[in-house]
């Protein structure tokens, strides 16, 4: 077999001293995770690894040594053999390094056989170079660990390498300002990697997160206390149904405990980001909203707007009463119709004119909701529109009750006419002598029947399409509201700026290999 | 190394470069040729001859500034995410195959497929558009069934080089992969 050794890329000039790392059980290769410097004392090294194996859970050691003579220092052959007698272990690493040289030396001491290995042997060794910063950043596809341990299946040599230098992060806290007894060089051996906002955020969000999920038990306690026709009410609404999907949302970002796994992260740093960028959009429309008086300029054309719509669909209801596209309608059961019909428009013209004077505190009120988000204005919207197009929506059921009532009637009486029933116990249509009246009567409704379908069939038409119109349009307004709310800006944020933070089933990783002499 | 004179399927001259990092590491680039400047003349020209033969007509300057972009966006395009300039084969024995795509802006694509994964690297036959190709591909093993092949990872898709050209990066991972078993 071949030996592997990970070598991080921030230790190549790193000053002489021990490698602490781990051996990967089951594979030949070893993880380089950090260089301690001379001087210390054995004793204390000792300690400090079997400090951070508690505090880290991986099983570390100090793999060998590493020698990288400055100038006008000799070399410390036999010191550094001497070493490998203090921290007993299997297999001891010595490697090399000359100034001004490329590649690395490695001897590897048996313990077991007690000698060098061979020149032979030698040679079958393999460096691979790591960005020890990537490599603990970036979170393996978990959807593939799912697979695997079912099945009890090792983990990988790579996976387990990438676990190793995530899970070692308390290694990585000791850096050179450090006045303890040890010193050592890994990737933040300059200093802790950290932002002030990020720790800031990190200290706010505990008494946030608290706040907020008190404020929601609150509001799901009040939600809990709602009679029937509030509850009613409130499925229907495309703001209310938003409301309660926010409120789920914010449980999920309140938790106190932090996301367990990645997915979980995951869809909350999702959450967040879609949240806010909901927020600032809301904000944005606001702006531009109560700026030069544009609540008036809406509401002044809202009402006349609703005049304009109400009298097109008088016009439209005085063509369908005379004769639409050169139909010939029943005459009298036209008129009906039409007439009802009218007697609505006239009744939901009065409804919007006695509203007039509080749309615009109404419509005042309703763009504050756009605080919350833009998904808020946007159902806001679309209730409104639902509200505002209420005559269509009635005229759609009137039209659809009454065509559908005919067809019943006319399929019951065809069944008549064909001398069957319908058996209701059985679930089936039987056969049926019926008495001459009833034919006779059953027939002569059939006759009526059939030829007063086009004038309803015709009604229907055009309020199912004039339906459709609204419903396209309150569509529209459900798919942008449910595409902020479920974009993953986040991932595809980082998907864009640090690609190596969602390393997929196939290892990103640049690898650099040096060889050994 | 590079005396011979490979070619792609089209007949267009590629070069190969195998680098052998020692026993157990080779790497292997196929590079093709670069955008050639009679090409990119010709599309611009075409472009912007039709801009103005619609200008022409309509006397609308947008035309002719939208052409612009649209030619400047299309190369931009073009070369960072449909050219490569070079295609690298990275086989590690006993660690795994790394295949990387170098795109002419500088972007740089890569995977890495570790040995477990991998069942064999054969040279494979395939019918496109009105001919007959060789290509090389990885083969991947079933998680479940050690003996089937799962998936088949296609090499050097861009540069498709030619029989001669596959054969000898074949035979160089072949004793590369045979070693370490």
């Amino acid at each position: 077999m071949v030996l592997k050794v990970f070598f991080p890329q921030c230790c190549n000039r790193a000053d002489s001293g021990l490698l602490v790392g781990r051996w990967i059980p089951g594979h030949d290769s070893a993880v380089v995770l950090a260089v301690i410097h001379y001087p210390f004392i054995p004793g204390q090294v000792k300690q400090y690894i079997q400090q951070m194996q508690a505090q880290s859970q991986v099983e570390l050691s100090v793999l060998g040594s590493w020698s990288l003579p400055k100038e006008g220092q000799e070399s410390m052959e036999s010191f550094l053999r001497d070493l490998s007698t203090i921290f007993p272990k299997g297999r001891w690493l010595q490697i090399s390094r000359q100034m001004g040289k490329m590649g690395f030396t490695c001897h590897i001491v048996n313990r077991d056989q007690s000698k060098i290995c061979t020149e032979e042997e030698e040679e079958r060794v393999i460096f691979v170079h790591y960005d020890q910063r990537k490599v603990m950043l970036s979170q393996l596809h978990p959807a593939q660990s799912g697979i695997h341990e079912p099945q009890s299946d090792a983990p990988s040599e790579l996976r387990q390498m990438f676990q190793t230098v995530a899970h070692s992060e308390p290694l990585f806290f000791l850096d050179r300002y450090d006045d303890g007894p040890l010193k050592s060089t890994h990737w933040q051996s300059e200093g802790r990697e950290a932002s002030i906002i990020v720790e800031l955020l990190k200290q706010a969000s505990v008494p946030l997160c608290l706040l907020v999920s008190w404020l929601l038990s609150v509001w799901t306690w009040i939600c809990n206390l709602c009679v029937y026709p509030v509850r009613f009410l409130s499925t229907k609404l495309s703001t209310c149904i938003q409301l309660s999907y926010r409120t789920e949302h914010m449980t999920t970002l309140s938790s106190p405990n932090p996301a367990a796994t990645h997915t979980h992260f995951m869809r909350k740093a999702n959450i967040l980001v879609s949240f806010m960028v909901d927020v600032a959009l809301g904000m944005l429309l606001i702006s531009w909203l109560y700026r030069d008086n544009r609540i008036t300029v809406v509401a002044n054309t809202l009402v006349p707007a609703a005049d304009h719509v109400a009298k097109e669909l008088d016009k439209l209801l005085q063509w369908l009463m005379g004769a639409p596209a050169g139909l010939k309608m029943n005459r009298a059961l036209d008129q009906v119709l039409g007439r009802f019909f009218l007697y609505h428009i006239h009744l939901w013209i009065s409804y919007i004119h006695l509203m007039s004077p509080f749309i615009e505190r109404i419509l005042w009120y309703g763009g504050l909701s756009a605080c919350l988000g833009l998904t808020f204005a946007l159902s806001l919207l679309s209730d409104m529109v639902a509200l505002l197009t209420f005559h269509i929506y009635c005229f759609y059921v009137y039209g659809a009750r009454l065509y559908c009532l005919k067809i019943y009637g006319l399929s019951s009486l065809w069944r008549l006419f064909r001398g069957k029933k319908w058996n209701v116990l059985r679930q089936r249509v039987d056969s049926c002598s019926y008495d001459l009246d009833q034919l006779f009567i059953g027939t002569l409704l059939f006759t009526i029947l059939l030829f007063l379908l086009p004038t309803t069939a015709l009604y229907y038409l055009v309020f199912t399409l004039l339906r459709l119109v609204v419903v396209l349009f309150q569509g529209i307004l459900h798919l942008s509201v449910d595409f902020i709310n479920s974009f993953p800006l986040f991932a595809m944020g980082l998907r864009i700026c640090r690609p190596y933070r969602l390393a997929g089933t196939h290892y990103h990783m640049d690898t650099t290999v040096c060889l050994s002499v | 190394m590079e005396d011979e004179v490979f070619t792609n399927i089209s007949g267009k001259p590629i070069s190969l470069d195998c680098q052998s990092h020692s026993s157990f590491c080779r790497e292997f680039t196929v590079s093709s040729p670069k955008v050639s400047i009679g090409k990119v003349t010709v599309y611009t020209c075409s472009v912007w001859l039709v801009a103005y033969a619609v200008f022409f007509f309509t006397q609308n300057t947008a035309v002719l500034s939208s052409a612009i972009l649209v030619t400047l966006v299309g190369m931009m395009l073009h070369i960072h995410f449909v050219k490569i300039d070079h295609e690298s084969l990275l086989v590690i024995g006993s660690l795994g195959i790394q295949v990387s795509s170098s795109y002419a802006s500088g972007r740089e694509s890569t995977t890495f497929i570790e040995m477990s994964k991998i069942k064999d690297i054969v040279i494979n036959e395939a019918i496109y558009m009105h001919q007959i190709i060789y290509y090389l591909c990885i083969l991947l093993k079933d998680p479940s069934d050690e003996n089937t092949v799962s998936s088949v990872v296609p090499l050097f898709q861009s540069s498709k080089p030619r029989l001669n050209c596959l054969v000898k990066v074949y035979k160089s991972c072949q004793e590369v992969l045979s070693k370490c078993k």
